[in-house]
């Protein structure tokens, strides 16, 4: 394994900076996660919340600094992006389930293509975590046929057979209507219980009361606060940060 | 599904006069065609074309017109799953990341788009007969093959003798429409949308497994509707190898029209045949296209 820094930090970004054109998405971040911590990015539309979680696996490339996953260096190599990729899981926004597989084909596809295990494995493997998001009677349902609600669950099993040590959440109940937002948030919270080191990009300030271990304010490609929770919601430090929080907090 | 609504089928004064004037028109064209030309139809000969009497077994054996359906049906099939495969390789290759396979792909495609099929058929079936076909080896292989082994060969390439021509003519054939299906299967694999690449990168299957499990399926259900009309018309262009005397369906009209000297009964019947393999493969698409997407409920 390319278990090549000795770094206790699971995940630890230095200077990373990623350009679209002309426009610089991150502008030197620096960011350090501990096994096991959870931590919630919030900051305006286009600050980069997404573009550094997306770094951080490989959906988009950084164009200089340096990210280091549980150990792993990434840089070009085909090697490191796919060992960083299988100890990385995601959940996006709008869900991205193949529409044209099963519920529970789409928990064992990762297992049986990436990983290599047998079906009846990866079937026993996925209807674990189909229950632990609680819709293990949807296994044979395709997922046009879920609520939104039950989709975003599902993507959330689907990483977790892949039994990662880092779970990335890029504004997971965003695309949600209000009523279905809780049972997604309730699986995230447990999920957290866990011990599992998670990052997430949301707006729900609840669940960062809840869960989170430190929060982090971004503005213009840049973290302007890192924070306990505490802190962060009682006595922020930066004004850009007190002004998002009476605006998001208001309603 | 919904019960039919009663509007679509009640018959407006509009349906009747344009039905009306259909009429007329044909029986117009009837009329002139009959009384100018001067025309005697004389259909006795198309049957004996289709099957003749076989003095030495005492049997119906097939004729011309059915020897040359068969042979385009059978130029047909193959260069629809040559087509495809190298369709697929092509289409995959346009949307690469890598800037070689594009350029390549793109080349060929665009090579293939601007030169009408004549001139093409022309300067490629003389270099696949000259360059490619030796390659092949198809003349050793028929001499050597056992009888068991030519039977099978025959019924998938047609007779002996004419087996080279074949050959020839279907992959000129091949790679004229594996030009057009390319272009498909690129904008079936566009259709996709991004997300579903990146979920499966996330879920950590490599460049190759999110093509073969993710992308394709998609594409292809995508794909279907417009691989049905290319497939049709590739039945149809299936006509302009009688340029290079591949002895197909058309070819031999050809040769019973100017002998026969009958040529609106043998073409027109001609037409008809061309009619119901091609109804038939869009009505196969059809229900294939219902069929699929099940998932879409």
């Amino acid at each position: 394994m390319a278990r090549n820094t000795g770094d206790n930090a699971m995940i630890r970004l230095e200077g990373v900076s990623k350009w679209f054109g002309n426009f610089r998405a991150l502008c030197d971040v620096d960011l350090t996660v501990d096994q096991g911590e959870r931590v919630v990015i919030c900051g305006p539309s286009g600050s980069g919340k997404s573009t550094l979680i997306r770094c951080i696996n490989r959906l988009e490339e950084h164009e200089s600094g340096r990210i280091v996953v549980d150990g792993i260096v990434m840089d070009d190599d085909t090697k490191h992006i796919a060992d960083i990729r299988a100890e990385v899981g995601m959940v996006f926004q709008q869900f991205n389930l193949f529409p044209h597989l099963s519920v529970l084909e789409n928990c064992t596809l990762g297992p049986m293509k990436a990983r290599g295990i047998g079906r009846a494995e990866a079937q026993k493997l996925a209807m674990e975590y189909l229950e632990k998001v609680h819709i293990p009677e949807q296994a044979g349902k395709f997922p046009s046929q879920l609520s939104g609600g039950q989709q975003q669950r599902v993507a959330i099993a689907r990483s977790l057979c892949m039994t990662p040590k880092v779970m990335l959440f890029d504004e997971p109940t965003s695309a949600l209507d209000p009523e279905m937002i809780k049972e997604v948030l309730d699986v995230m919270i447990e999920l957290a219980e866990t011990g599992m080191t998670m990052i997430c990009v949301t707006h729900e300030m609840g669940f960062a009361k809840t869960v989170a271990d430190k929060m982090i304010f971004m503005d213009a490609g840049q973290i302007v606060e890192a924070a306990t929770p505490a802190d962060f919601f009682s006595n922020p430090k930066s004004e850009r940060t007190k002004l998002f929080l009476s605006q998001i907090l208001s309603h | 599904m919904a019960a039919p609504s009663r509007k679509k089928r009640r018959i407006h004064a509009l349906d009747i006069i344009v039905l009306a004037a259909v009429i007329t028109l044909v029986g117009y064209i009837a009329y002139r065609v009959d009384s100018v030309l001067v025309y005697k139809w004389d259909w006795s000969a198309i049957p004996s074309y289709l099957f003749r009497w076989d003095e030495k077994t005492g049997t119906l054996v097939p004729n011309l017109l059915i020897k040359g359906l068969v042979t385009t049906i059978r130029i047909a099939i193959w260069a629809m799953v040559v087509a495809s495969i190298l369709g697929v390789i092509l289409g995959i290759a346009r949307t690469s990341e890598r800037l070689f396979p594009r350029l390549v792909s793109w080349a060929y495609v665009e090579f293939i788009r601007n030169i009408p099929p004549v001139p093409f058929l022309f300067l490629f079936y003389f270099f696949i007969s000259s360059q490619i076909i030796p390659l092949l080896g198809i003349d050793e292989f028929i001499h050597s093959a056992s009888p068991g082994t030519l039977t099978v060969a025959e019924f998938l390439f047609g007779p002996a003798n004419l087996m080279t021509n074949f050959v020839s003519g279907m992959i000129s054939l091949s790679m004229m429409s594996a030009a057009y299906i390319a272009e498909i299967v690129r904008a079936g694999i566009q259709a996709v949308p991004k997300g579903q690449r990146e979920a499966g990168q996330t879920v950590g299957l490599s460049h190759f497994a999110v093509m073969r499990y993710v992308i394709l399926p998609q594409a292809v259900e995508r794909v279907v509707p417009p691989l049905a009309g290319q497939f049709i018309t590739l039945i149809k262009d299936s006509s302009l190898v009688a340029l290079i005397s591949i002895q197909e369906l058309s070819f031999l009209a050809m040769e019973i029209a100017i002998s026969e000297q009958r040529f609106f009964e043998v073409w027109i019947f001609t037409g008809i045949m061309y009619f119901v393999v091609c109804y038939a493969c869009a009505l196969a698409f059809g229900r294939l296209e219902r069929r699929m997407g099940a998932y879409r409920r």
